[in-house]
């Protein structure tokens, strides 16, 4: 690597043992602080560039004030050093868009918008702006380990997940994989709440803060985009509503399951033990013990943790499933990083194994 | 150590040696919290719930 000046003198950022170099892009947003924050922890990631248009020259602990021990600062995403993996976290379009250079500078891409998450292009026609690199999409990998872990391992294009679509597939993917769901089986309707962080750093006006404080905003009441990614890979057509409420972090999503045969206690139990028993970041809450009884964005915050659990409503033929997620971590860079330490064979856990903290307030 | 089975959930749960009737354990991978019935062989049972009016 060839340090510029503004990284050279960096002394938590570059861990002269680890195995690996990393690169961020995007690094003044939400999801590029929380790489930052993970990467910086990391036993096998030096960080060796982190670029932001906006903020260039600036440190970054001026942008993000819990890195502030972090010697590193910013610089411009037009000059990118070569890294073992580089991440990306900017806005959907800009990956797309720049991706030749990205593999010019990294053996690996890790990619945190939606710019590869989908598997074709008509997807990409139908629920988003087209896409201007096709060739890449049957290259990428999901990056939700939970689902798509074979695939994962030597992949050197990784797509992050959507934090909404995260929440829903952790959820729902025990009851597709027991064929209590499927293409032909059974309904769901999905409501999911979500933290103002889901919205970015950038903010408008229904995010400032006398507006948005207090809300529960159905603001996705139909056709949310995440609705693609669960029918890719889930292979369900999913009803989905989405509201912001009051949470900083946090994405919370409550499925109604209809299933077309009757279901057990027993057959859920078995489908979620199946899936998640040996799952390093994914924990069964389900009507047990306690204060937090079901899955909750509080109980996860800060951490790759995904919390599922489940009720059967036998009167009602519904099964509800609720799931609970940090949207910064398990649906964004946590999810990216768990990713990585997939594709390079590493430690799956590495970097991610902060338990969160109790008590919390809103998180 | 022995094991029984979690009724709720059905996985195993650890059990330590001078387990009591009565007794209130909770499950590891549910969180269920369990009662124990009997102790040779050990048994468990739903332990009684705590009816809470959570107000929500």
């Amino acid at each position: 690597m060839s340090g510029a000046d503004a990284t050279a003198t960096d002394a938590d950022a570059h861990d002269a043992d680890a195995e690996y170099t990393a690169g961020v892009i995007g690094g003044t947003g939400f999801a590029g602080g929380e790489l930052l924050r993970l990467l910086a922890g990391h036993p096998d990631f030096s960080i060796v560039q982190a670029t932001s248009r906006s903020a260039a020259n600036k440190t970054v602990g001026s942008v993000h004030p819990n890195l502030r021990s972090l010697d590193l600062r910013f610089t411009e995403p037009s000059d990118l050093e070569s890294v073992d993996v580089l991440f990306a976290a900017t806005p959907h379009g800009v990956s797309m868009e720049r991706i030749d250079a990205y593999f010019e500078a990294a053996d690996t891409v890790v990619d945190l918008s939606a710019d590869f998450r989908l598997p074709s292009a008509e997807l990409y026609d139908e629920w988003y702006e087209g896409h201007d690199a096709p060739e890449y999409l049957e290259r990428a990998e999901y990056a939700l380990p939970e689902l798509n872990r074979e695939n994962l391992a030597g992949a050197d294009l990784i797509a992050g997940g959507g934090c909404n679509a995260t929440a829903t597939i952790l959820g729902l993917k025990p009851l597709v994989d027991e064929g209590i769901l499927g293409p032909e089986t059974g309904e769901v309707v999905v409501d999911v709440k979500v933290g103002s962080s889901e919205g970015g750093a950038g903010g408008g006006a229904a995010s400032s803060h006398p507006e948005r404080s207090g809300v529960v905003r159905p603001y996705a009441p139909i056709s949310h985009r995440h609705e693609a990614e669960i029918g890719a890979y889930l292979g369900l057509d999913v009803s989905f509503t989405v509201h912001a409420v009051d949470m900083v972090r946090g994405a919370s999503a409550t499925c109604h399951v209809f299933p077309d045969g009757p279901v057990s206690k027993g057959d859920l139990w078995g489908a979620y033990r199946g899936a998640y028993e040996d799952e390093p970041f994914m924990r069964l809450v389900s009507g047990g013990g306690g204060v937090y009884r079901y899955p909750e964005p509080k109980a996860v915050a800060g951490t790759n943790a995904g919390e599922v659990g489940f009720e059967l409503d036998a009167s009602n033929k519904r099964v509800v499933v609720f799931s609970a997620i940090d949207n910064m971590m398990k649906g964004s860079a946590g999810q990216a990083v768990h990713a990585a330490n997939v594709a390079l064979g590493l430690e799956e856990t590495a970097g991610l194994e902060f338990q969160g903290l109790h008590p919390v307030g809103s998180p | 150590m022995t094991q029984a089975e979690c009724v709720e959930c059905g996985a195993d749960v650890d059990l330590y040696d001078d387990l009591e009737v009565g007794e209130i354990i909770d499950c590891g991978t549910c969180g269920a919290e369990l009662e124990v019935i009997d102790v040779s062989p050990p048994v468990l049972d739903r332990a009684p719930e705590l009816e809470e009016d959570w107000g929500e």
